[in-house]
This record gives C-alpha cells, structure tokens and sequence, in this order.
C-alpha cells in the first residue's frame, strides 16, 4: 500500500503524437479530394458556361444550322433530339416496368437473381457495342434512321428503367399487396390497381433519370443516326440531327465559328441533363419517404 | 413476363449479332488480330494491340488517379463531413457522374487539353523526362494522358458513391468500439472500415475499369488518334472503342469495317468479363451486409 504514484502526462507525446499527425493528414487529404471534385465540377460547368454565352440567342435555339459557317442554330437537332429520346422512352419504359413487376411480384427468387445479373451485365456494357448491334441489326440495308438511333437508347435505358421501377415496387408496403389478395383479387389485379398506382410517381421519376441519361449518349447514335441534313425534319425513317452527335462532329471540326456552336450545344445538353437528373432524385427520396413512412 | 426473358434474349442477340459481324474478319484474321502490331487499312494489314495497348493504359492511368481520390472522397462523405455540407457535397459529386460523355469530351479537347498541354506535360517532361512515359508532349494536349485524366473525371463519382455506400454500412458499434479503444479516426478507417469494405471496394473499382474501358466519346475527343505502341503517355493513340467510333464512318472496305468490328467483339468480351466479375463480387458481399 505504498504512494507509489505513476507519472502519468496528460500530454500527447511520442508515438500518441505521431498518430494524432497521421490521423490529421490523413483527414486533411479526405477533405481536399471532396474539394477537388467539386472544383472540377465547377470548373466545368463554368468554362461551358463561359464560352457557350456568346453563341446563345433566340436565333441559336430557332433556327437550323447553316451549311456554312457559324449562322444558324440548333433547332434542328433539338426537335431530332426530342423525338428520338421520346420513342425511346415508350420502348423502354413498359419493358422496363414489366421486367421490374415480373421480377419483384412474381418471378422465384432464383430466375430473379439471374435475370437481375443480366440486367446489370446489360448495364455495364460499353454503349459504342449496343450503337454496333443495333446498326447490324436495323442499319444494314435499311440505312441510319431515328428510329435506329432510339432502339439503341431504349437499349441503354432498359436496365435503368426496371431498376429504378423495381426498387419502387419494393417500397409499396406488403399489407397493401395482402389486403388486395385477402379480398380475393387476383395477382395480376393487385398489380394492376393497387400496386402500380402507388408506385407510379417513383417509376416515373426513374423514368426521367434514365432520360437525363441517355439525352446524353453519343455512341449508341453514332452509327445509328448521324449522317443527316442539318434542316428539321420529322420523318423518323430518317436520320435526324440531334444535339450529342452535333457537339461530337462539331468538336472534331477546326473551325471555331463550330466550336462555339458545340459550346452552347453543350450548354444546352448539360443544363437540361443536370436539371433533369437534380430534380428527379429530389422526387425521388421524397416518394420513398412518403412509401417508407 | 416474357418482358424478363427479353432481357435476356437481348444481351444473347447483342453478343451473336457483333460477332456475326466480325466474323468475315475473324475468319481472315483469325486470333492473329489481338497481337498484331500493324492497322493499315491501304494494305488491309489489321492487328489489335495498338488499341488493346491503349486501352489498358488509358485506363490504368484513370485507376490508379481515380480510386485513392474516390476512396478519400467517399471516407470523407461518411465520416468525416459535417451533417448540412455532406449531402450538398454528395450530390455535386453525383452531378459530376451525371454530365454527359460528349461535353466532357469537347471540354478535354479545348480547354482540358491546351492547358496541359501549355503546363503540365512539358514541366513533367523536362523533370522526370529520363522516365520513357514521360515523353515529348504534343501541341495540342491530345493524347493517351489527358484521355486517363477524363476517364479519371468520370469514374471517380462512380468508385466514391459505391464506396461511400460500403462504409455507411460498417455498422455503427465496430466503429464505436475502435474509437473507444483510443484508436484515432484514421486508425478507426484502416483498421475496422477498410478491411471490412475490402471485396466491395475492389468490385466498385472494377464496375469503374469497366466504364473506363468501354468510354468511346470523350475518349475518341481527347486522345488525338494513332496506330503505333509507344511508351509515351503524352503522345497519341488510340483505345478499342475510340478506334471503332473514329474510324467507323470513313473505313473504305468491308473488311476494313469488319476488323473494326473484330475490335468491338474484343471490346465486348473484355466488358462483359469485367462486369460479370464485379457483379458477382458485388453478389457475394449483398446478403452479407451489416451481419459481419
């Protein structure tokens, strides 16, 4: 029972030293990697913003391209842009919200994961090979079409689609799919008049996130829809111009009157993607709040 | 319910289709291609490693520049921001994933590119010049370096929002009793966070390589275009998917077109393994989370 009291200090020191340093860089090198991606985003969205100003004006978004030079706008690809993205919506979405149904209300769990795999595997592809297989598909022979050019966005957003439509039908509580079977209605009904509707916001805004998505694809086009004539057309049998593949072929040009079209082009795009895809996922964590809670 | 079976049907028709379409190239060719060092299109002498070579270093430089930053991202949205900024800052990474491909690309070739190509580039080649990698720059700040540092751009939002998933998923008591022991955050991170991410992480890092290495677009802007092997990173070239979007339109013969497709098939076949890995990786991890 002696008074032998240990020195203890209460200060940091040596080897607790060393890792509080460690610890602090570490932290340090966290925060600036976050900084630095936001800076690159702003960084971005601002030199487009910069050098696309001098180019937009109500002429930019009314009038068709000129064969020469930088007169003339871009609405032209705009309208072909519009009308592709949109026949591709109505290709992709009720596939892709039968898939979703099949694979959350009926499907057993085993053919599920595999169709799920698929799904994923699709999604992962490099989009330039589904461009390849549609152009084999529909192009040979037949010649560039929008209609092509849609089929292979409905491609890319297919997976997207029953992704999005699934995770959806997941939040609709399984007392509201019981009530439906417990009054007698079949499987199919309960889908159709209970599930569907409550889920139908969500599946729509997952709808608009694969939109913003393939509005902004290139490659699936390039072989499909982009050899066209510059003025506006509506005739989907045809080639029509639209804004990704405009900025591409523009880009590669060096002529900067083109430049600057692709510039405000790029505005164009990058604002309606960015807008588009912020907003959704605003709906959507505020659907799968409602559904949750 | 035919709809899920058309699902699959596609991703079956995807690959018989390419494959039928390179096939008068496979044949004349055979598994030659994939080593053959030539693409001469006058002398209808076709080899892939120009664009296999290119697409592994285009893509190895986007890796090893983007998976430390998406993981410190990631580790910095799940522990470390404060609670107002973290979701402001998750979703300007997110937006960062969401701009589009092509005006990415156009920003590569006109700013990304001169600017390395006035500042960067030639400093790294007159001080670490004795590194072949490091080569003489071109003008223009087109090449096999600024295409890696897009890629980078455009994989990171992916690593670091699969990552930053993982992490909030460690759960919450093994973190607390690390921090009780006296460990320090970073300790907290390299001992508790990261072993228990690790099969997640490396499965998010290949769903990037995959992206990384199926990118035509942005690519096909930035990287200037060339057929020869060189040890050069400033230098231009060219990846599989950047030679087949490229060179599409103009090529002259049918075989030439073909090979081009031969490329795609390659391409293909390299997607659908990396995918089908990650995927499955992914899969071993899911039913696991948040048990042990």
């Amino acid at each position: 029972m002696s008074a032998v009291t240990p020195e203890i200090s209460l200060r940091p020191s040596g080897k607790l030293r060393r890792r509080r340093v460690v610890n602090r860089v570490m932290e340090s090198i966290g925060t600036f990697a976050a900084l630095l991606a936001v800076a690159v985003l702003v960084i971005v969205v601002t030199s487009v913003a910069v050098r696309a100003a001098p180019a937009l004006s109500w002429d930019f978004f009314t009038e068709p391209p000129s064969l020469f030079g930088a007169e003339g706008g871009i609405s032209s690809a705009l309208i072909g842009s519009a009308l592709i993205i949109g026949m591709a919506t109505a290709m992709a979405l009720p596939v892709g919200v039968l898939i979703a149904i099949y694979l959350t209300e009926f499907a057993p769990r085993r053919i599920a994961a595999g169709i799920q795999l698929v799904l994923d595997v699709l999604n992962g592809l490099p989009t330039i090979i589904t461009g390849i297989f549609v152009f084999g598909l529909l192009v040979i022979g037949h010649g560039q079409s929008a209609y092509a050019g849609a089929v292979a966005l409905a491609i890319v957003m297919l997976p997207l689609v029953s992704r999005a439509a699934q995770e959806v039908l997941l939040l609709v509580p399984s007392a509201l799919r019981e009530a439906g079977l417990a009054l007698g209605v079949s499987r199919w009904r309960t889908v159709l008049g209970i599930i569907l509707p409550t889920s139908f916001g969500g599946i729509l805004t997952g709808t608009v996130l694969a939109v913003a998505r393939a509005a902004g694809e290139t490659a699936p086009l390039l072989f499909t829809c982009s050899i066209f004539r510059p003025d506006v057309s509506t005739d989907v049998t045809q080639a029509l111009p639209n804004i990704p593949v405009l900025i591409f072929t523009y880009s590669e040009q060096p002529d900067p009157a083109l430049h600057q079209q692709a510039w405000g082009a790029a505005l164009v795009l990058m604002a309606f993607v960015l807008v588009a895809s912020l907003s959704a996922k605003a709906l959507l964590a505020r659907s799968r709040r409602k559904l949750g809670g | 319910m035919a709809a899920a079976l058309a699902a699959i049907v596609l991703l079956g028709a995807i690959l018989w289709k390419v494959f039928d379409l390179a096939w008068p190239a496979i044949q004349e060719y055979g598994l030659g291609f994939i080593t053959g060092e030539t693409w001469d299109p006058v002398r209808k002498i076709f080899g892939a490693l120009p664009f296999i070579y290119g697409t592994a270093v285009s893509s190895l430089i986007a890796l090893v520049i983007a998976t430390p930053l998406a993981i410190a991202i990631a580790l910095w949205l799940s522990e470390l921001a404060p609670r107002g900024v973290r979701g402001v800052v998750g979703s300007l990474v997110e937006m960062l994933a969401a701009i589009p491909s092509v005006v990415l690309g156009l920003w590569g070739i006109l700013v990304l590119g001169p600017f390395l190509a006035a500042h960067l580039e030639p400093w790294l080649h007159e001080h670490l010049g004795f590194i072949p990698i490091f080569g003489v720059p071109t003008a223009t700040g087109t090449g096999l370096f600024t295409a890696g540092l897009i890629l980078t751009i455009m994989i990171v939002p992916i690593i670091a929002s699969i990552c930053r998933e993982l992490f909030l998923q460690v759960p919450t008591e093994l973190e607390e009793g690390a921090l009780a022991l006296g460990a320090t955050r970073w300790e907290m991170v390299r001992g508790v966070i990261l072993p228990a991410t690790r099969s997640g992480i490396a499965a998010a890092i290949i769903l990037g390589l995959g992206r990384a290495l199926g990118e035509a677009i942005a690519v096909t802007q930035v990287i200037g275009g060339g057929t020869k092997i060189s040890a050069n990173i400033f230098g231009p070239a060219d990846t599989l998917s950047s030679k087949i979007a490229a060179s599409f339109q103009g090529a002259a013969t049918s075989i030439e077109q073909s090979a081009l497709l031969y490329l795609g098939a390659i391409l293909l076949v390299i997607g659908l393994v990396t995918n089908f890995a990650a995927q499955v990786i992914v899969r071993r991890f899911d039913p696991l989370r948040g048990g042990r």
